[in-house]
C-alpha cells in the first residue's frame, strides 16, 4: 500500500510533465487540426534555453523558467509562421509531413549546434527529501507538481477569461464562423502556438531539474508519449490533455515499479492501441461530436 | 450602402454566382429569395469575405471590400447570421455574445448592448451560463441573432433565420428583425419563407441559378404571378 502511494507521487510528477507537453499538442490540434510533431523538439529547445539561462547567466529557477518559456514561445511563433502558415490551404497530409520535417530539422540542428552528448542540467533546486511516515517525497517533485498546477491554472484563466483564450476556443470549434465575428484566425493560431510552446518549455526545464540530464534528442520519446496522452484524454480537449498526461505518467511509473522497467516506453503505445480500440474519442471525448 | 456589381463566384468548376448585381440602401430591409441552390448563401458569404469573387466588385459605404479578409469586413461593420445558426456549441451563451463583440473596444457600450440583447431575448439571459450547444433550435437562432447584434453592425446579413422554427417563433423572429431595422440597422435578408420575408422587405431580389431574375419593390415582387407560383405556393 505504501509502495503504491509512493509510486503515485512519482507518477504525478512525471505525469504533470507529460500533461504540460500534451496541452500544446491538443491546443494546436484544436485550432489547426494538425498534430504538430515538432512539439517535442520545442520542449527540447526549452530545456536548453533553461540550461543556458542557468549556466551562462547564473539565473535561479524562476527567471530560468520564464526565459525558457519565452524562447520557446518565439520558436513556436517562428515555426507556425515559416512552416505551417504557408500550408493553411494545403492538404492535411502535407502539413503532417511538414511537421515531421520540422521535427527532424530541429533535432539535427540541435545535434549540430548543441552537440549530441548529454549535459548535466544545473542544480537549480538543491535536493531535499522529506519523510512523511514511510513515504519519501523530495522538493523537486513538489516544485514540478506545484509549477505544473500553477501553469495549468493560469492556462485555465487564459482560456476561460481572456478574449484571446475565448477566441481560441471559438476558432477550434468553427473557424469560419469565428471569422464572421471578426476574429483574425492567423493571429489566434499564432497565439496558440506561443502558448503551447511556452508550456512545453516549462516541462523541459522541469525535466532538466528532475532527471538532471538533457540532450538534443530528449524531445522524441516524451513528445510521442505526450501525444499519446493528448489522444488518451481526447485530442483537442484541454482538460483531456491534463488528465491524459497524469494517467500516462502514473501508468509508466507503475509499470516500471511493479512489472518491468523494460516496459517503460512500451506502456505508452499499449495505451495508444487500447484507447484507439476502445474509445477513439478519448477519455473525455464524446463518441461523435454533435453538430448543432 | 452595399453594392454588388457583376459578381461572379466559382466553387472549383461550379459557377455559383453568374454576375450578380444588387444594392442595399441605408436603413432598408432588402429581401433575397430563391430556390435551393440558387446562390443565396453564396451571395451573403461573398459579401462577408468567406468566399472570394473571381470577378466583380463589392462596395460597402462606397469602398471596395471584395479583397478584404472576412475579419476585416466584420470590423468594417457587416455582421452575418449564418445559415444553420452556427452557434458556438462549446461556448456559453454569454461567451457567444462576447465573440460577437470581438472587434469592439468600447467595453461599457458592449455591456449595454449585452443588456439590450438580453432585453430583446429574455430567454438568453436565463441561459446565460449554459453552453450554446444545449439550447433549443429557436434559442440558438436567438443567440445567433443576438451575437450578430453585439457587433453593433451597420449592415446585418441574415441567412434563413426562420429555418426550422415553429410558426409562432417565425412570426416572432420577423417582428424582431423589423425592430432591429427600426433601431437603425440596414438588413439584407435571405429567406425561403418568402411570404413573410417579402412582407417585411422594402425591396426584393429573386435569384435563380446564380442570376438575379427579378427585382423591385417587395410588394410588386410578391404580386408577380410567376413568383407566386414558384415561391409563394400559388
Ligand atoms: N462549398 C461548396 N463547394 C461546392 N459547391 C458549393 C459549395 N457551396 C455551395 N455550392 C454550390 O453552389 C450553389 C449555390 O449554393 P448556395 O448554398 O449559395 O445556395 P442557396 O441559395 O443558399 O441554397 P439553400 O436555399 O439550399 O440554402 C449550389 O449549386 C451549391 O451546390
Ligand atoms: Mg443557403
Amino acid at each position: 500500500m505504501v509502495e503504491i502511494i509512493q509510486q503515485l507521487i512519482n507518477g504525478l510528477s512525471l505525469g504533470s510533465i507529460y500533461a504540460l507537453i500534451a496541452l500544446g499538442y491538443t491546443m494546436v490540434y484544436g485550432v489547426l487540426k494538425l498534430i504538430n510533431f515538432a512539439h517535442g523538439d520545442v520542449y527540447m529547445v526549452g530545456a536548453f534555453a533553461g540550461f543556458f539561462a542557468a549556466t551562462s547567466f547564473g539565473w535561479g529557477f524562476f527567471p530560468t523558467l520564464l526565459f525558457a518559456m519565452a524562447v520557446a514561445a518565439v520558436l513556436g511563433l517562428l515555426i507556425e509562421r515559416v512552416a505551417y502558415r504557408p500550408l493553411r490551404n494545403a492538404s492535411r497530409i502535407a502539413a503532417l509531413i511538414t511537421a515531421i520535417g520540422v521535427s527532424l530539422f530541429l533535432e539535427n540542428l540541435g545535434i549540430l549546434i548543441l552537440h549530441p552528448d548529454p549535459r548535466a542540467f544545473p542544480d537549480l533546486i538543491g535536493l531535499r527529501t522529506f519523510e512523511i511516515g514511510p513515504l519519501l517525497i523530495n522538493n523537486r517533485q513538489l516544485v514540478i507538481i506545484g509549477t505544473s498546477v500553477l501553469l495549468m491554472l493560469l492556462l485555465h484563466y487564459i482560456v476561460t477569461r481572456t478574449k484571446m483564450g475565448k477566441a481560441m476556443r471559438a476558432v477550434a470549434e468553427d473557424g469560419e464562423t469565428s471569422r464572421l465575428m471578426g476574429i483574425n484566425i492567423d493571429r489566434t493560431i499564432a497565439f496558440t502556438f506561443a502558448l503551447g510552446s511556452a508550456l512545453a518549455a516549462a516541462a523541459g526545464v522541469l525535466v532538466g531539474i528532475y532527471y538532471t540530464r538533457i540532450d538534443p534528442l530528449m524531445g522524441f520519446m516524451p513528445g510521442l508519449k505526450a501525444f499519446v496522452a493528448a489522444v488518451l484524454g481526447g485530442i483537442g480537449l484541454i482538460p483531456g490533455a491534463m488528465l491524459g498526461g497524469l494517467v500516462m505518467g502514473i501508468a509508466e511509473v507503475f509499470v516500471v515499479a511493479f512489472i518491468s522497467s523494460s516496459w517503460k516506453d512500451g506502456v505508452a503505445f499499449a495505451i495508444l492501441i487500447l484507447i484507439l480500440l476502445l474509445k477513439p474519442s478519448g477519455l473525455l471525448g464524446r463518441a461523435a461530436r454533435e453538430k448543432a | 450602402m452595399l453594392e454588388l456589381q457583376d459578381v461572379h463566384v466559382y466553387y472549383g468548376g461550379i459557377h455559383a454566382l453568374k454576375g450578380v448585381s444588387l444594392t442595399v440602401e441605408e436603413r432598408e430591409i432588402v429581401t433575397l429569395i430563391g430556390a435551393n441552390g440558387a446562390g443565396k448563401s453564396t451571395t451573403l458569404r461573398t459579401v462577408s469575405g468567406l468566399v472570394r469573387p473571381r470577378s466583380g466588385k463589392i462596395l460597402f459605404e462606397g469602398k471596395p471590400i471584395q479583397n478584404l479578409r472576412a475579419d476585416q469586413i466584420a470590423a468594417r461593420g457587416i455582421a452575418q447570421v449564418p445559415e444553420g445558426r452556427r452557434v458556438f456549441a462549446t461556448l456559453t451563451v454569454r461567451e457567444n455574445l462576447e465573440m460577437g463583440a470581438y472587434c469592439r473596444r468600447d467595453r461599457q457600450e458592449v455591456r449595454a448592448d449585452m443588456d439590450r440583447v438580453f432585453h430583446l431575448f429574455p430567454r438568453l439571459q436565463e441561459r446565460e451560463k449554459q453552453l450554446g450547444g444545449t439550447l433549443s433550435g429557436g434559442e440558438q437562432q436567438m443567440l445567433a441573432i443576438g451575437r450578430a447584434l453585439m457587433a453593433r453592425p451597420r449592415l446585418l446579413l441574415l441567412d434563413e433565420p426562420s429555418m426550422g422554427l415553429a410558426p409562432l417563433l417565425v412570426t416572432e423572429i420577423f417582428r424582431i428583425i423589423q425592430e432591429i431595422n427600426k433601431a437603425g440597422t440596414t438588413i439584407l435578408l435571405v429567406e425561403q419563407n418568402a411570404n413573410q420575408a417579402l412582407r417585411i422587405g422594402r425591396r426584393a431580389y429573386v435569384l435563380q441559378s446564380g442570376e438575379v431574375v427579378m427585382s423591385g419593390p417587395a410588394a410588386k415582387v410578391a404580386a408577380d404571378p410567376e413568383i407566386r407560383r414558384a415561391y409563394l405556393g400559388g
